[in-house]
């Protein structure tokens, strides 16, 4: 005899997708109300948030004349640049320490630690990428600085790419994270390092031979090398390799979930 | 019916592993009202969070096929800063369940009134258990997991939830953990004793009880 399945759970994998997405659902509406609440402009900070920062950095760079140096859309390289920093960074901190303050969730048996994680990456991939388009389109608006991106599947495919590696890197950051309180202690002096080394300020091109083999090896740079070359590729020789890039999106994906798993399910820390 | 079989639950500490439960047996059948006692520290607590599932099991194999709530009045999994309306709008979305059907009971049950539409961070302890064990009671299982919480308000209130838990819901199973020995007596068939990470099972609860009294002398 079929046994009906339990409230809130599912026995078939499509009736469990179901589950997921509802879990998923709910979690994102608790975490917008809980951080930015119902007051002003509400869950708009969403996007507002990143958007400002990334404005500031881009009036910055803009205004220092740097674009007197090459004939790069300036802004473009500055949206492109910081809009990636928001995308890994921005995630990994949602997502460090994410489970022990929240394991009481996981005594509700519909939600999985893993839909915790993947509530918190959706929200920022959601801001960070509206952020990113609304700049653009702002840019495009009233700036001079900023051409049309010349491919914008690439574009799209560049910043899918980025998000993924984004994901990869914050779950397995989240999991080491539950092992170890080094992480947490660790990680701001690793963004300062990261964030020069990320690409986000350099083209690979202008780099000098020996350096550009090294920071070939930071996946990040593939990522924002590629999402230049959809935008602004006719400017400047880019240097990026795909498969690698996707090679550390399934790494870091393989090594995140299994290490969640044994981390959080089997609590071995 | 749940049925624990063999399970052993390891955690690591500073100082090394530490074996919490060392193969567990245990069968629950539907409407069956199962007390677990025993003294602190002796494992009950991790059993009751490894049968609601949020946990893995270290080995051993335990199945379900009835639903099983989560601790009846546990506010663990509530946000502070949320009100207490959306945090029933919380757990009912994931539960499946719509939250606008179950408001007016909760709302009257828990007896909150305005303080629903209230951040839980200035609830008093009573309220946000009075809340909690509301909505425990709006989402409809097989199997109740009740872990110490009787004493969560006013007399009235705990009379309320007696008759709300016990005699409205008389028909479903139960697995309760409790200190309190008349309690276990007063509503539980079969008890299981839980010493030192192992469980012994006793079909006569004054059985179970005196054991216990023994071990504790």
């Amino acid at each position: 005899m079929a046994v009906p399945a339990p409230p809130g759970l599912g026995h078939t994998f499509f009736e469990q997708l179901l589950v997921q997405r509802r879990v998923i659902g709910a979690l994102l509406m608790r975490e917008m109300l809980t951080r930015y609440g119902r007051r002003n402009i509400g869950f708009l900070w969403l996007f507002a948030e990143p958007m400002m920062v990334t404005l500031i950095v881009t009036a910055l760079w803009t205004t220092r004349g740097l674009h007197q140096y090459s004939d790069i859309p300036i802004a473009a390289f500055a949206i492109t640049g910081y809009s990636g920093i928001q995308l890994w960074r921005n995630m990994s901190r949602r997502c460090i320490d994410a489970i022990e303050p929240n394991r009481a969730l996981l005594r509700h048996r519909p939600v999985k630690m893993l839909d915790i994680y993947l509530a918190r990456m959706l929200l920022e991939v959601a801001g960070t990428t509206t952020s990113f388009a609304l700049l653009c389109v702002m840019f495009l608006m009233f700036s001079d600085q900023i051409t049309p991106p010349e491919d914008i599947l690439e574009v799209a495919y560049a910043w899918g790419l980025f998000a993924w590696f984004s994901m990869g890197m914050s779950i397995s950051l989240g999991a080491l994270s539950e092992l170890t309180p080094l992480v947490n202690k660790f990680w701001p002096p690793f963004i300062y390092i990261f964030y020069p080394l990320s690409g986000a300020m350099f083209l690979v091109d202008i780099l000098p031979h020996g350096m550009r083999e090294f920071v070939a090896y930071i996946p990040m740079v593939h990522a924002n090398e590629m999402l230049r070359h959809g935008f602004f590729g006719s400017h400047f020789t880019a240097h990026y390799d795909i498969s690698y890039l996707i090679g550390w999106c399934l790494g870091l994906c393989v090594f995140g979930l299994g290490l969640s798993r044994m981390t959080v399910e089997h609590r071995l820390s | 019916m749940i049925v624990l079989d063999q399970v052993t639950k390891r955690y690591p500490t500073l100082r090394g592993p530490v074996q919490v439960l060392k193969g567990v047996d245990m069968t629950v059948e539907m409407g069956e009202k199962v007390g677990v006692i025993g003294r602190n520290g002796a494992g009950k607590s991790t059993l009751i969070r490894l049968i609601g599932g949020g946990e893995k099991p270290t080995t051993g194999d335990i199945s379900r096929t009835m639903s099983i709530s989560w601790p009846i009045a546990f506010s663990g999994g509530f946000q502070s800063g949320l009100t207490g309306r959306d945090n029933l709008r919380f757990i009912c979305r994931i539960y499946g369940q719509d939250p606008a059907e179950k408001l007016s009971f909760v709302q009257e049950f828990s007896e909150l009134g305005e303080f629903l539409d209230q951040p839980i961070r200035i609830y008093s302890s009573g309220m946000k258990a009075r809340l909690a064990f509301a909505i425990s009671m709006a989402i409809d299982f097989d199997c109740l997991l009740i872990d110490e919480v009787m004493a969560v308000g006013d007399a009235k209130f705990n009379a309320k939830s007696r008759e709300e838990l016990f005699v409205k819901r008389a028909h479903k199973a139960m697995i309760i953990v409790s200190h309190n020995m008349k309690y276990i007596q007063q509503n539980c068939s079969r008890a299981y004793l839980m010493n030192d990470g192992k469980l012994q099972r006793f079909d006569d609860v004054e059985e179970a009880i005196a054991t216990h009294k023994a071990m504790m002398a």
